[in-house]
């Protein structure tokens, strides 16, 4: 009976090695462009990993649907699961660079910064919208690397001028304490050194609270430190269950939550929505349209949703973190199409992509055109400026959904550029000997 | 810095003595928390010797089971019950599947079966429930939401949140049922009689496997009941396994079979930890209750290696 259920058991796994053996693997098509997305939609951050997920899937596949790709060549998508772990987004990466990615979108610092050294190397570009190196943004010393529409060091010179606004101008800063509460990794950490640049400058007091991964749902000491330091203003780059907690303890501790400031990140209804009411007043900043009234949204619910051809359900329509997603492929697709332009190829590769990124022109007109007008701010991306600096927007809680209560806001470009520049210097120098740009400007 | 170690931290407890309060109850709620989850690790660690490496995810799957069953339209009360039977079947079928096969064998490998569990739960869940996050049931299930503050002199001010003297209560009335439930009852007696010699307790006619079952329950039990406490604090999602680490200092303090250890070395961590981090914490930039709760475990370890309510072993060669 024993060597029956051993002889079984070896059957079995054989049967099973073979199957996945003679198993067709996925082979990148001629007639496609492959677009490997690394996503996290398990583990700690899939609570915002997953809007951001589906809104990067689901315009690419409404592409295929409606207009069968791009220039009529189909994209080929594939998701590689990171659970927001370097280790892990590296593999994903090594695994897929071989089958003619086009360009790798990390959403996380952590994988962005492993990748960075890589991109050059393979010859595929590194996309990260709105996160990642802000250093990234000087084209010349990081050719391979995208952050258009906005560097974190931009975002937190946003909030800085939008806190000195709501003061009525920059110099009654002078004394003022600005708390900043971040995520203790390579994403929170990122816009630490710009903000003690304005510290400095503005004459106000920078007051740090780390939270560390472990203790993003056990925050009661930070918001502890808040309420003996009553900081005038609390600043938070946020992601996954951080954000929610976070808004629950400032409203546990009673702080005043029109003070309250998040990134981008930290603008997901999920995360002002835990503390309902108590959130009221919550602000974040945002750089992507919030809603469905848009008509390549409505393309997406038609072709995707209604159709049962996507994991999106139609609540998640519209959220601000899925729009955000939206956005992100949006820049994909254009710089394909950019691409295509350029090279008069319909399947390009990664050095096309690249030039295809550095001359994205995402007009009004060709938003428009895409049935996205208004949704972004128009996007520019030079051969110099790989981020574009562009404006961001504020945005309030206000109990129920998120309003839009600013207009575009720029950022401070003659405070951010020139450390930028002197940060990517920084960086070159010390991963010696870093490649000097040979790429031609596609411009 | 001599002064900002020993003499300011005392100064700042004496001149703001509603702060200081509010620290000492946030440090109280916390380690009735800590002390909730170390409880699932020490139930099954007295029965099996095992270290339960699944009850993080335990917390997590309960807590999502009975929201889950609350977002298809199950009443609160219903959903709570059903989780209950949920724990219950899980308890059965981890006493059918993974313990059993593996009775007698080495320590190391029932810890590595515990391991393969997590990610099957951890699987199965985000197949069931997904990844998202998802908002406990907090005023559904009756438990009280909103604070109360407590204002004296001129800035004086306590707050405290109803859902966290809930939790207090709640844990102490668990901790007293465990504790009758073990000393008093027929079953309670069989299974410590397992935990000092799982042969004489063969010998007896006392049933491993059932025993072994009903602890896992309780187990399961102690996970609902801290799922819904933390979840209300925050939310139910898959980050909530990481906090359940935060037992293994409050283990190492009160020692692996003892429950008012638990109780007690989840006290002293929370305590410890809020109290280190706002009083001592700036002194480094902040973020230190995350590792600081291992220096207090790593000191009593060198002076007491089974705890503070451990049971000494002597081992004879």
């Amino acid at each position: 009976m024993k060597h029956l259920k051993t002889w079984s058991f070896a059957a079995a796994l054989a049967v099973g090695v073979t199957a996945v053996g003679i198993a067709p693997q996925p082979v990148q098509a001629q007639d496609s462009n492959y677009v490997p997305l690394l996503t996290y939609r398990t583990g700690p951050f899939a609570g915002s990993g997953i809007f951001i997920a589906n809104g990067m899937n689901d315009y690419l596949q409404m592409l295929n649907e409606r207009d069968g790709g791009i220039g009529g060549v189909p994209i080929e998508i594939e998701e590689c699961e990171t659970s927001y772990n370097a280790q892990k987004g590296v593999e994903c990466y090594e695994s897929t660079k071989g089958k003619g990615a086009l360009v790798y979108n990390p959403y996380s610092t952590g994988i962005t910064l492993q990748l960075i050294p890589k991109a050059s190397v393979d010859k595929i570009p590194v996309l990260s919208v709105g996160y990642g190196l802000s250093a990234a943004a000087i084209g010349n010393v990081f050719p391979w690397v995208f952050n258009a529409p906005t560097t974190y060091w931009d975002g937190a010179s946003v909030v800085v001028k939008y806190i000195g606004e709501q003061e009525g101008g920059m110099e009654n800063l002078q004394g003022k304490k600005i708390g900043y509460i971040f995520l203790d990794a390579g994403f929170g950490r990122e816009p630490i050194p710009l903000l003690e640049q304005l510290a400095e400058t503005y004459g106000f007091e920078l007051l740090q609270y780390p939270v560390p991964v472990a203790q993003m749902q056990s925050q009661s000491s930070q918001w502890l430190n808040v309420r003996r330091d009553r900081p005038d203003y609390m600043v938070m780059w946020g992601w996954g269950a951080m954000n929610p907690t976070a808004i629950k303890e400032a409203a546990k501790i009673r702080f005043p939550m029109e003070k309250f400031i998040g990134v981008w990140w930290s603008a997901g209804e999920d995360d002002a929505g835990a503390a309902g009411q108590d959130a009221a007043g919550y602000k974040a900043m945002n750089f992507s349209g919030v809603g469905t009234d848009f008509p390549a949204i409505q393309d997406i619910k038609t072709y995707l949703v209604d159709t049962g051809k996507t994991q999106t359900d139609e609540e998640m329509l519209g959220t601000t973190l899925y729009n955000r997603g939206v956005l992100n492929s949006v820049i994909i697709a254009e710089g394909i199409r950019t691409a295509q332009e350029l090279t008069g190829k319909k399947v390009i590769n990664g050095e096309d992509m690249r030039m295809g990124l550095e001359a994205l022109n995402l007009t009004e007109e060709r938003l428009a055109e895409l049935g996205l007008s208004g949704f972004s701010y128009p996007i520019q991306i030079t051969c110099e400026d790989h981020a574009g600096s562009h404006p961001v927007f504020i945005q309030e809680w206000d109990g129920e959904r998120f309003v839009k209560i600013s207009d575009w806001i720029e950022p401070m470009s003659d405070v951010v550029r020139p450390l930028l520049e002197a940060a990517a210097a920084d960086y070159s120098e010390k991963n010696a000997p870093w490649p000097e740009r040979s790429e031609a400007c596609a411009q | 810095m001599l002064y900002d170690i020993f003499v300011d931290p005392f100064v700042q407890m004496y001149q703001m003595p509603d702060f200081f309060l509010q620290v000492l109850w946030e440090g109280f709620v916390a380690g009735i928390l800590y002390a909730l989850i170390a409880l699932g690790f020490v139930l099954i660690f007295k029965a099996s010797g095992v270290f339960n490496f699944a009850q993080g995810i335990m917390v997590v799957f309960a807590g999502l089971t009975l929201v889950g069953l609350h977002e298809n339209g199950v009443p609160a009360f219903l959903a709570l019950i059903l989780t209950i039977g949920v724990m219950g079947v899980l308890a059965y079928g981890i006493e059918r599947v993974v313990m059993r096969p593996l009775v007698n064998q080495p320590d190391i490998i029932l810890l590595m079966a515990t391991i393969g569990l997590t990610y099957f739960l951890i699987g199965f869940g985000e197949l069931i429930f997904g990844g998202e996050p998802k908002r406990m049931i907090t005023e559904e299930l009756g438990l009280p939401t909103g604070s109360t503050a407590f204002e004296f002199g001129e800035r004086g001010l306590v707050i405290l949140q109803h859902i966290d003297i809930a939790a207090a209560v709640i844990a102490i009335l668990m901790v007293t049922a465990l504790g009758i439930f073990f000393n008093k009852t027929r079953i309670g007696r069989a299974l410590r009689a397992v935990a000092d010699d799982h042969q004489a307790a063969l010998s007896v006619g006392i049933s491993l496997n059932q025993i072994w079952a009903i602890v896992w329950f309780a187990a399961g039990l102690v996970a609902l009941a801290t799922g819904i406490m933390w979840g209300a604090r925050s939310d139910v999602s898959f980050a909530l396994e990481i906090i359940a680490f935060k037992a293994l200092p409050v283990l190492i303090l009160g020692g692996f079979t003892s429950i008012p250890g638990a109780i007690i070395g989840g006290l002293i961590i929370g305590f410890g930890e809020k109290i280190a981090e706002l009083y001592w914490g700036g002194l480094v930039g902040g973020g230190i209750e995350s590792w600081f709760a291992y220096i207090i475990a790593l000191i009593f370890l060198l002076f007491r290696p089974q705890g503070l309510f451990g049971e000494k072993i002597i081992e004879r060669v």
